[in-house]
């Protein structure tokens, strides 16, 4: 009985690479959405909302819920279920609506 | 292709999944143009949704029903012409030269049609839509096979980390071979449940629970159905052999009324439910637990078609569907539609519907030859599978009680962070009496998901609460934007024609 989904469907991917999450390295895999990757480090919330700052992330999984929404390589709302994670990628925890920085 | 890059294409395809893949395929082997825009990297839709080809599976089959089928379609539509256009978010389709009577008189046959209307459909691109250009495509018909999203019902505790949908573990599962958690109770009704939780119990994780609204016996009540459907007495089978071999405990008649935890899951408390779905007083168990998947079975994705106008339909489970022709033709000429977007019926219906739509655009629209013995075939197994599909739907239809699971702290929205609470306020305070004052005078609804996770619960708590004997899902409104759309898309529309930024035909973006 297979104990990872990896081993599940047999996977052989190509070489792990490193993203960062608010500073953290997390792991990657080549094919995996940046969501994907931080559920397999564990993390399941990457953005606080607007009204309460309570902590949210990936809900839907398919890109209609828009609760997975983060700040990618210095570019708040997008949806992390949907974007590639690409080596070197800087994600961080999105505040609110994500423009706090530049005063909107 | 068509002929010349600016002629349209004879048929624009939405949506590549077992529908869509299967009216492309088939209006393309019958001699037509198509385009097959789908927001995905991959064909599949969400039931074939698999890893990425850089994760390297050998057996991506390991997570799904059925995979040959789509294998099929895969290698048709690699053998065709289809140009298949991948992250392509479809916001809107319009008629371009439309005079707004439609189609007009069929010319006679085997003359191709010259003139008629033009539909352009509009989409952003990448792979959220927020990298790549904007694109326009025309084509003189569409086929609509958006398919699904999963339909939720708030309870306590439901925005907290951990709380995932049910659709959507098994898509993260499906696409990136991750999980939630190592131990994950799936909860809310439908049979999607026992497929997710075989899966994530395949994959590695302990699943405690499948914990079920409604009672599996009222299957028993259609025997016919379910005798002229012996596939889908397979699949349970399937499913239920797994979940035995995985110890996965399903408990009938319960819901998850409270998550426990404070950043993340930590517990639910399952409470037996009576006929109306109240939750019993007093029967409340605490299961551990770090994730929960949650789910209320699949409500039809059909924005794209009410904005231009396509009749629907009330479903026996409480969603809109499309009202179809028995050629998959919608109520607005040049318009069809297959899959789910005319009810939620699985991909074995989707393919046939598929199927008999790309051949009734190229015999109606083209004057191929019309098969009629083939499409016979084809309408009497989607007809069959239909009856199946309605009767399971009546089964799950939420019961009007469920609403007693929320507490005035609940969020119901979860974009615009609006509560049960400040909703009944505005049915009962402010006399809000449909969940469109309830979005006016709320925000519930309003926010980026467009009322897609919260709107069957607006609809129940501004029907007033215990009144309804079942939750009836609104005509989904018009939506002038399918999807979210950068303003800058919008502003290059009005650039004079020739700097558009089409997708000319067989070009690339």
């Amino acid at each position: 009985m297979a104990r990872t989904p990896a081993e599940l469907v047999g996977a052989n991917p190509g070489p792990a690479f490193e993203i960062t999450m608010d500073g953290r390295p997390v792991t990657a895999l080549p094919g995996q959405s940046v969501a994907a990757a931080l559920w397999s480090a564990g993390i399941l919330a990457w953005r606080t909302t607007r009204t309460t700052g309570r902590p949210r992330g990936a809900f839907c999984g398919i890109g209609q819920c828009y609760d997975c929404l983060a700040t990618i390589n210095g570019e708040p709302n997008r949806r992390a279920c949907l974007v590639p994670a690409r080596p070197g990628d800087v994600i961080i925890t999105q505040e609110g609506h994500g423009h706090a920085r530049i005063g909107v | 292709m068509p002929a010349s890059a600016s002629d349209p294409y004879d048929l624009a395809v939405i949506g590549a999944g077992s529908a869509g893949l299967a009216g492309a395929v088939t209006a393309a082997e019958l001699g037509l143009s198509v385009a097959l825009l789908d927001s995905s990297p991959q064909t599949g839709g969400q039931f074939y949704r698999h890893p990425a080809q850089a994760i390297g599976a050998v057996r991506p089959e390991a997570l799904h029903h059925d995979w040959p089928a789509f294998a099929e379609l895969r290698r048709r539509l690699e053998r065709s012409e289809v140009r298949h256009l991948s992250g392509h978010h479809v916001w809107a389709v319009t008629k371009e030269n439309g005079d707004g009577k439609g189609n007009g008189e069929r010319k006679g046959d085997g003359e191709r049609k010259e003139r008629g209307d033009v539909w352009a459909v509009h989409a952003v691109t990448g792979a959220d839509g927020a990298e790549g250009q904007p694109v326009r495509v025309r084509a003189r018909a569409v086929l609509l096979a958006t398919g699904a999203y999963e339909r939720q019902l708030p309870f306590p505790g439901w925005t907290l980390p951990g709380v995932v949908g049910a659709g959507g573990a098994q898509a993260m599962l499906k696409s990136g071979l991750v999980l939630p958690g190592k131990r994950i109770v799936v909860a809310g009704s439908g049979p999607l449940l026992l497929a997710v939780a075989s899966s994530l119990a395949a994959a590695g994780a302990q699943v405690p629970a499948v914990i079920e609204a409604s009672g599996y016996l009222g299957y028993a009540r259609h025997p016919r159905a379910l005798a002229a459907n012996p596939q889908k007495l397979v699949e349970a089978a399937v499913h239920g052999a797994a979940l035995l071999r995985h110890r996965v405990r399903l408990r009938t008649r319960s819901a998850v009324t409270e998550v426990h935890g404070t950043d993340r899951v930590e517990a639910v408390t399952v409470t037996r439910l009576d006929r109306d779905w109240r939750p019993v007083r007093g029967t409340g168990r605490r299961i551990a637990c770090d994730a929960l998947a949650v789910g209320h079975g699949l409500a039809p994705q059909i924005e794209l078609a009410t904005a231009l106008g396509c009749a629907t339909r009330p479903t026996a489970d409480g969603t809109t569907a499309l009202a179809l022709g028995g050629l998959q033709e919608t109520s607005v000429p040049g318009v069809w539609a297959a899959g789910e977007t005319g009810g939620i019926g699985g991909a074995q219906l989707a393919r046939a519907e598929g199927e008999l739509a790309g051949t009734a655009v190229a015999a109606g629209l083209y004057g191929r030859p019309y098969r009629e013995g083939r499409i016979r075939a084809l309408q009497r197994r989607r007809d069959r599978m239909r009856g199946f599909a309605e009767a399971m739907a009546a089964r799950h239809a939420p019961a009007a009680g469920w609403t007693d699971w929320l507490t005035d702290a609940t969020d119901v929205c979860r974009c615009e962070e609006v509560t049960a609470g400040r909703i009944r306020e505005a049915v009962t305070d402010l006399g809000a009496s449909d969940a469109h004052t309830v979005k006016l005078l709320t925000r519930a609804g309003m926010g980026w998901c467009q009322g897609r996770m919260c709107g069957t619960a607006a609809v129940c708590l501004a029907a007033g609460e215990g009144q309804l004997r079942r939750a009836v899902e609104p005509p989904a409104e018009r939506r002038p934007f399918a999807v979210p759309v950068p303003l800058s898309a919008l502003a290059s529309l009005d650039e004079p024609t020739g700097t558009r930024p089409d997708t000319a035909p067989g070009t690339d973006h």
